[in-house]
């Protein structure tokens, strides 16, 4: 075997922060390689894809728009993922946020409280929460997979959205078309500035990203939380209460993926629509991966995964490339981690010289 | 309700439970032998857009399957690298082929989105095809619905008689011991794992190039996940297996029935039917039920020598 696997004997801590741009620069290289195939200079393309979006302010508050979301679904899951608990339904409870935070909006047409935002923003977090409480409930009390339930979850929060936005809460005087009424000023969030589409939802992503520090590097629950996750019978030995851990780090990810959807249709959105979401559900999965669950590499990792929306719908218009362009770069991206994780517990050796001594001991498959 | 309308209802329940029976089957295998892929949705996926780009630009439904096939284990290969050489979780490294076959599928099919195949005809057999109720289901289908009950009988021998299946349970259920019997662990979990990819690239062109001719992005629907779920209620058991596939089918279908006895119901409502009953058939009191049917490594890393 010409690469062999030796086992340090423990984490490298320069692998774990390496190993994620050791796999941004693969997603990289491979999507040069990509480009080429099809005709495209890679060099061109990535700019297209990478660097033209953030030319003015616009791009920039553009790229924090895509960014508030996608870091919001990504806090939420990286608590969850944190006590090894695989929350896969960011985008449900997103699209749940979006939906009762819509019907919040809509309750709200005529008046101007000053209240009807946080209304707004509190019927959609509510929601996300309470979608997210189902797996929680389904798993501590009918030992339900919750990977497999907070799928499902996704598919029925979609079709729910659907059902509604063609039917009850679609705008009577909108030709039919499958929207909502656009929502009062009073339910929207203000815009921060005066260029761009950047709103007070920043506020909110800020917050969480602060809270979500707090309670995981600073807190006992956040301890508890890590433990159950490295092993869940020391957790359960030294008296941590798994169920009750399962339901909050499950209700907290659940809130602020409601929040994030609540933020888009109250935010830059305004009404409900079919296609809330682009996926920011799925795509905080790999953010939170690519963060190494930690909420400062998060943020970064969220603002990496915004970009390359943008892009995406720029290399769309500018060279008629297809927008999936982003699901397939954060695809490989999550691919390559992984990977290149291997080097936080193993070394790699190269054998130049084949041996078939050194071949059975950690050789690759 | 009359009898064409239940032989009805039957053939659509296998044609639209086929796809599920397929990955199902694979994904069985897989678990068997120790590994968890949850790629199933990225690999059907994948081999949807490859067969059918393939069937329309050759003409030959046949290389589409076949390389629709190739695909999915190209995918199952990757997996295999990272989870398995690569020692990663199998959880997050199934996830992580979910979605780069999600990216990757609309990615290499954008420009063929919509466009008309003549796909997979029903074939039906003289005769059988005329039996009353079960006639149409079991003999009026097309070749590959016919192909994947071969298939299922075929894992059924291998699982229940075969030195194969003994070999894959014995890798599953202790890896430890099956490679100090000198079992090559590894190899087995990795030729499990191809299998997997392969099934899944096959449901992928079932759906591409039988079910609805033709190419739309995450056409599968969830499809790939419900399979997951399906061997889980099934408790790893082959048969069980063949009926959770035609009872998730006849799921997918009750639009039909309800139609059938006059029941109007906003379709986005039946829409969701599939999906409550996978997280329905999840669903046990007793915690110990759920994991004494399990393969005993399921999900665990393993490497040689440790």
């Amino acid at each position: 075997m010409l690469l062999s696997l030796e086992p340090r004997g423990q984490q490298s801590r320069a692998m774990l922060w390496l190993s994620p741009l050791l796999a941004a620069a693969l997603t990289l290289a491979s999507g040069s390689l990509l480009f080429l195939a099809l005709g495209h200079d890679p060099l061109e393309t990535l700019h297209t894809l990478l660097i033209a979006p953030l030319a003015d302010w616009y791009g920039v508050s553009e790229l924090l728009v895509k960014a508030l979301p996608i870091l919001l679904c990504a806090l939420g899951l990286a608590l969850a993922y944190q006590a090894r608990i695989w929350n896969i339904g960011a985008e449900g409870q997103l699209l749940l946020g979006a939906l009762a935070g819509s019907a919040m909006a809509l309750q709200l047409l005529d008046g101007d409280s000053r209240w009807a935002l946080a209304w707004v923003v509190l019927a959609g977090t509510a929601a996300g929460a309470a979608w997210a409480g189902l797996t929680a409930w389904l798993r501590t009390a009918f030992n339900a997979n919750e990977i497999l339930t907070s799928i499902m979850l996704n598919y029925i929060a979609l079709n729910l959205l659907l059902f509604f936005v063609h039917g009850p809460l679609k705008d009577p005087a909108g030709f039919n078309f499958p929207e909502s009424a656009m929502f009062a000023d009073a339910s929207r969030l203000p815009l921060l500035g005066a260029e761009g589409r950047i709103h007070a939802g920043l506020y909110f992503a800020l917050l969480a990203l602060v809270a979500v520090w707090v309670l995981l590097q600073r807190s006992f629950l956040g301890f508890q939380i890590k433990v159950l996750g490295l092993d869940r019978r020391a957790a359960g030995f030294v008296g941590f209460r798994e169920k009750r851990l399962v339901w909050l780090v499950l209700l907290l990810s659940g809130a602020l993926a409601g929040l994030a959807g609540v933020g888009e249709v109250a935010g830059p959105i305004g009404q409900l629509v079919p296609q809330v979401s682009p996926g920011y559900g799925y795509a905080a999965i790999t953010v939170a991966f690519l963060g190494r669950l930690n909420p400062l590499g998060i943020l970064a990792a969220s603002l990496l995964m915004a970009l390359l929306y943008l892009g995406g719908e720029n290399a769309q218009v500018a060279m008629n490339l297809p927008q999936a362009i982003t699901q397939l770069f954060q695809g490989m991206v999550l691919f390559f981690l992984l990977a290149c994780d291997v080097l936080i517990l193993y070394r790699p050796r190269l054998n130049l010289r084949w041996s078939r001594r050194t071949a059975p001991q950690n050789a690759l498959a | 309700m009359d009898i064409d309308l239940l032989s009805n209802i039957f053939y659509a329940m296998v044609r639209t439970g086929t796809p599920l029976l397929l990955v199902a089957l694979g994904e069985l295998i897989c678990e068997k032998s120790g590994v968890l892929n949850l790629g199933q949705e990225g690999m059907m996926l994948f081999g949807a857009v490859i067969g059918f780009i393939v069937a329309l630009s050759t003409g030959s439904l046949w290389l589409g399957v076949l390389l629709a096939m190739a695909a999915g284990m190209l995918l199952a290969l990757l997996f295999a690298v990272v989870a398995l050489g690569f020692n990663a979780n199998q959880v997050a490294t199934g996830l992580a082929l979910t979605i780069f076959g999600v990216g990757l599928s609309t990615f290499v099919g954008a420009a063929w989105v919509g466009k008309p195949l003549a796909g997979f005809e029903p074939i039906a057999l003289p005769w059988l095809s005329e039996l009353p109720l079960l006639g149409r289901m079991l003999f009026a289908q097309d070749l590959l619905v016919y192909l994947s009950f071969a298939l299922f009988a075929l894992v059924a021998w291998v699982l229940l008689k075969s030195r194969i299946g003994l070999i894959l349970q014995a890798v599953g259920e202790n890896p430890d011991a099956a490679s100090a019997m000198g079992l090559p662990v590894l190899r087995v979990r990795t030729l499990a794992v191809l299998f997997g990819g392969a099934m899944a690239g096959l449901a992928g062109a079932y759906l591409s190039l039988a079910y609805t001719p033709m190419w739309a992005e995450n056409m599968t629907a969830g499809r790939g996940w419900i399979a997951l779920a399906l061997v889980v209620f099934a408790s790893w058991r082959v048969l069980r297996v063949l009926l959770g596939a035609y009872l998730f089918g006849l799921a997918s279908i009750l639009h039909l029935v309800a139609q059938g006895v006059g029941l109007a119901i906003p379709s986005n409502l039946l829409a969701m039917l599939p999906y409550l009953a996978t997280i329905l058939v999840l669903l046990s009191r007793d915690a110990l039920k759920t994991r004494l049917f399990a393969p005993v490594s399921l999900g665990q890393p393993w490497q040689p020598g440790h």
